[in-house]
């Protein structure tokens, strides 16, 4: 039934190509060559010729290396047996453990009809106050972490991983370095969290083109646990290699980029895995946080740029620190009004002052006098600095926004924080209190 | 079952390559068959015996040799009562319909009828037997929500018509003939409530085109009172991802003066369209006291959705608000984002292996974008009524650089321009529409002369920020200082606007004007302070106090209250001469 194939007529980059007939768009192929049998997916079909893309690359496959295809697109196992596990990309055991086949479900489905989704409502807690309280996250949300090589971002994606209340955490890693991935997964395992993990690995050393299947097959499990009614958080590190491989691609099958190499679909392409964030009506949900390093540090250059313009919003690790500008959480304002009354207040306000605060900076790095005013925002922006911005700071919401009023007690009157004067009546600290207490 | 049919060669991403023999029209429907579904496509370019397909759908699956079926149709809206508090995707598939049929999944290939058949309207002949009628021109009306819907003359018919029959009053599902029409040459044709019209082709069954001139208000302070958007005008918001595009829109729709709002989310999150899909139904609209979604429609083709049917949504969004434009209502179309249509075409384009443009973009860009806005505007009917479609578009520039083509082409065709810092976002001053670079041709709400004040206190309090960073405060007059700070105080207070306070997120014209009258008297004050910091005070308590006021609704008794304060206030500061 399947039909076999032995004469391939081109082999550049890792696309090959064979003259086949009756062949589906996107079906799935086996190529036996020299070195081994590798899965290939048909990525163009003209005028009887059929190009696919090698998920182990073309390296070692001969002009007369076997293509059998499948008659049927990219699958991933479904079942409770994953749990637990670590698979490469392509969905074969990493771990020493055995194969799974039950269940095939096919990966890349269609999306989510917007009239079944409903408004997220649950904040994920962090007991970082710079997402909790600045930029909170919400469950079903999709949000990159920003940063660049050297940054503790992948920690950063452990920990929330761990503090979140989820069923299932599901990791997907693309051209992850081997210690990464064995710090992934020992963290897992130390907090207990493994045995509710999915480990989906391609390492730097794995074939280019198989990172292209990891979000995909991530996202495909994700789904099915999610309309089981499990709370899925998605882990992707680091999308940048993703786009790379997509780059790759492209330019081998001469498409004409669009910006500094990517194809003109960059944005669609992304669009598609991280749209499948979701919260269904009457099922679960899938969150996804992913890491996008900037190169050159660039947030405009082409894959932060598309990243930026799909997700919601994202945080933006510099030095050890999330940032407050260029941070943003679009969902916030769907949770934050029902955490404490004072919740955007605090927010916009912390904000808005140290922004003064930077502006201050300046003038003082130019050596120009300060003012009582920015006497005040000096001290400000320290404290700010030291008590919230660290991440080492652990707290919950609650007293994170009772020290947020510490430290603007501590630093202004409170006519200069521009607060309503409702609030503060109600919250400005009677006596100011040393903001470390 | 069509008997054109032909079959593919190629495919490559959504787009196949097909062989025919029968004429095939350029942009007409076909169908590429895939087993038992049937996937919608369209012709977008032939070449000697082959065609090629821009599919709307996934490809996934389709093979050598399948057969195509050409339907000779251009892609069409299909136009009657009901189409309103619907959410269609770009297709016009009804969407709610679609998941009580597919489940939580979009299934391709699956089409259903944009206008329910089964639902009966209650008709009121308003045409006579024996009277000369053209396209457009009303034979009954039915009522739909808080509209009477006009059943007009079917736009495609063209020259006179005389009426032979009309059906009296009574409840007819759509697809009832209501009326029967003779023609010049003796041919009849029969009515139906509902027509079909080519997307891509404006309806222009009006007498003549007006120029814009009355404001069309969002309550939006800084685009009310300093950039203002006329009915039947075009304007765009460009900016960086995150700078509150959306945000401006949603409010938008939520507050614009106007009749019926069509959201077309083009190619962006799903998720923001979700926000208005459920909301709106629980919102009252205080102009007409009854539901939001009643003037509501919203076209739906979010980013993961299918691209090619990207392009297909704005056309079928614009389409349905010409089509409400010839029942004399001002329509709102609202596109959120007109970038994510340009890079579908761009996709199109690279497939198509056409010789591109700047940002391999294609060179027709500009020309698409322009007939696009062209098909906004404010018009006579020929019973004399007047009615407008006013478009708003978003544009997500690439690296948030308004130097890119996408956002070129729109500032050469648009009425307004209301450009979104990524400064301003940063500094959290929402709406973060830059005051000194937007512009709008339109006339505001507010006198142009008292505008003027305000305009040049911002420019100037902004040379002096700038001159600032180079002397310093201590190199700063105080006047100087005091110019700066009342800009710092306009912007805060007036520009600045919280989307998220139930008071402060809409101001009505008249308030606009109430308050700015009053604080560009306190702009024109002159003021003396014994230092700077004495003056810094001074405004942050005074901005704080306006803030308040803002909250504050215009009826209740501490809106005079706070108003005294704020004189009171001015009065201790102000230097008589
Ligand atoms: N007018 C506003 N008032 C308060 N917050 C706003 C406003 N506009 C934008 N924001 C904030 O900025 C975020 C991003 O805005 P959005 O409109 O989604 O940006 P864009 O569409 O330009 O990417 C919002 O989720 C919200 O937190
Ligand atoms: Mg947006």
């Amino acid at each position: 039934m399947y039909r076999v194939y032995h004469r391939i007529e081109r082999i550049a980059g890792n696309v090959i190509t064979v003259q086949a007939t009756g062949v589906g768009y996107r079906e799935l192929a086996q190529v036996t060559s020299r070195r081994g049998t590798s899965l290939a997916q048909v990525i163009r079909i003209e005028g009887g010729r059929v190009d696919l893309q090698v998920f182990a690359g073309s390296r070692g496959v001969a002009t007369d290396s076997q293509v059998r295809f499948l008659g049927h697109t990219m699958r991933v196992p479904f079942s409770q047996s994953l749990l637990g596990r670590v698979f490469t990309g392509s969905g074969l055991p990493r771990d020493g453990g055995p194969a799974i086949h039950e269940n095939p479900i096919e990966i890349g489905g269609p999306s989510v009809n917007p009239a079944k989704r409903i408004i997220p409502r649950h904040m994920v807690r962090t007991g970082i106050p710079m997402i909790d309280v600045f930029n909170t996250l919400v469950e079903s949300q999709k949000l990159p972490i920003f940063s660049v090589a050297g940054e503790p971002y992948n920690p950063l994606l452990a920990r929330i991983a761990l503090q979140a209340e989820v069923d299932l955490i599901i990791l997907g890693g693309m051209g992850l370095k081997h210690d990464d991935y064995l710090f992934f997964r020992d963290t897992l395992e130390r907090e207990g969290a493994l045995s509710r993990s999915i480990l989906f690995i391609h390492t730097a050393a794995d074939p280019v083109v198989e990172c292209l299947l990891v979000p995909d097959v991530c996202l495909a499990v994700a789904e099915q646990f999610a309309l089981q009614n499990q709370r899925v958080l998605v882990l992707l590190t680091d999308m940048t290699n993703f786009s790379d491989a997509l780059k790759e691609i492209a330019i081998t099958m001469e498409q004409i980029p669009s910006n500094r190499g990517y194809p003109g679909d960059l944005y669609s392409q992304l669009a598609a895995r991280y749209e499948k964030a979701v919260d269904f009506d009457t099922a679960g949900s899938i969150t996804i946080l992913a890491v996008t390093t900037m190169p050159g540090d660039d947030v405009t250059h082409p894959v932060p740029d598309n990243t930026g313009y799909i997700t919601e919003g994202q945080f933006y690790l510099r030095n050890g620190r999330i940032e407050p500008f260029g941070s943003l959480s679009r969902l916030k304002q769907l949770v934050n009004a029902r955490t404490r009354e004072d919740h955007r207040t605090i927010m916009n306000t912390m904000i808005q002052l140290y922004a003064g605060y930077k502006e201050t900076l300046e003038k003082q790095a130019m050596g120009f006098r300060m003012s009582d005013w920015d006497r005040k925002l000096l001290k400000y922006g320290r404290l700010f600095e030291e008590k919230m911005m660290d991440l080492r700071v652990n707290i919950p919401l609650e007293p994170a926004l009772d020290l947020g009023w510490r430290i603007l007690a501590e630093c202004f009157d409170p006519e200069e924080t521009a607060i309503p004067t409702k609030l503060i009546e109600k919250f400005w600290p009677k006596t100011a209190v040393t903001a470390a207490g | 079952m069509s008997n054109n049919v032909g079959k593919v060669v190629g495919v490559s991403g959504n787009l196949l390559i097909v062989e025919f023999e029968k004429p095939v029209v350029q942009n007409e429907v076909a169908y590429a068959v895939l087993g038992d579904v049937r996937l919608k496509s369209e012709v977008i370019r032939v070449r000697g015996h082959y065609a090629e397909l821009q599919v709307f759908e996934d490809t996934t699956g389709l093979r050598e040799g399948d057969r195509v079926e050409f339907t000779g149709e251009l892609l069409s809206a299909e136009l009657g009562p009901g189409l309103l508090t619907q959410v269609f995707d770009g297709l016009q598939n009804p969407l709610p319909k679609l998941a009580e049929k597919c489940g939580f999944f979009l299934q391709r290939g699956t089409y259903l009828d944009p206008l329910p058949r089964d639902r009966a309207w209650a008709f009121t002949p308003v045409a006579k037997p024996g009277q000369t009628v053209e396209a457009g021109d009303t034979l009954g009306t039915v009522p739909e929500g808080i509209f009477r819907h006009r059943i007009m003359v079917p736009f495609a018919l063209a020259g006179e018509w005389a009426v032979e029959e009309i059906a009296p009053a009574g409840e007819y599902p759509i697809e009832h003939p209501v009326a029967r029409l003779r023609g010049a040459d003796g041919a009849t044709q029969t009515v139906t409530m509902v027509q079909r019209w080519p997307v891509k082709i404006p309806i222009r069954a009006y007498a003549e085109r007006l120029r814009p001139t009355d404001p069309l208000t969002t309550q939006i302070r800084i685009i009310d009172t300093l950039f203002p958007v006329a009915r039947g005008g075009t304007y765009c918001i460009p900016g960086p991802f995150g700078a509150g595009k959306t945000v401006l829109q949603q409010l938008t729709s939520r507050y614009a003066d106007v009749d019926i709002v069509i959201v077309a989310a083009c190619g962006e999150r799903a998720g923001e369209v979700v926000e208005t899909l459920r909301e709106f139904p629980e919102l009252i609209d205080p102009r007409t006291g009854r539901s939001l979604m009643e003037r509501t429609l919203i076209i739906c083709n979010t980013s993961s959705m299918p691209v090619a049917a990207r392009e297909a949504s704005v056309y079928t969004a614009i389409t349905i608000a010409e089509y409400y434009r010839q029942m004399a209502l001002n329509v709102l179309l609202l596109a959120d984002s007109t970038s994510r249509w340009a890079q579908a075409l761009r996709e199109m384009s690279g497939r198509l292996e056409e010789i591109p443009g700047e940002e391999a973009f294609p060179a027709y860009l500009e020309s698409v974008i322009a007939a696009f806005y062209e098909r906004a505007g404010l018009v006579r009917l020929r019973d004399g009524g007047v009615g407008s479609v006013t478009i708003g578009g978003t544009v997500s520039p690439a690296g948030g650089n308004f130097e890119e083509p996408v956002t070129q082409s729109t500032l050469k065709v648009v009425g307004a321009f209301h450009g979104l810092s990524r400064e301003r976002s940063d500094q959290r001053r929402y709406p973060a529409i830059h005051p000194l670079e937007s512009w709008s041709k339109y006339e505001g709400v507010v006198p142009a002369e008292q505008v003027a004040v305000a305009r040049d206190i911002l420019q100037r309090g902004n040379d002096v920020n700038q001159m600032m960073k180079v002397v310093g405060e201590e190199g700063t007059s105080i006047e100087d200082f005091i110019l700066y700070l009342k800009a710092e105080f306009f912007d805060a207070v007036y520009l600045q606007q919280d989307a998220y306070h139930p008071v402060d997120a809409a101001t009505p014209p008249d308030r606009q004007r109430y308050v700015f009258e009053r604080l560009a008297r306190i702009l024109r004050t002159a003021m003396k302070f014994e230092t700077k910091d004495a003056a810094r005070r001074f405004f942050q308590r005074l901005t704080q106090l306006v803030k308040d006021w803002n909250r504050i609704e215009r009826s209740a008794p501490e809106f005079a209250e706070i108003e005294r304060r704020i004189e009171a206030m001015v009065s201790e500061v102000t230097e008589y001469v």
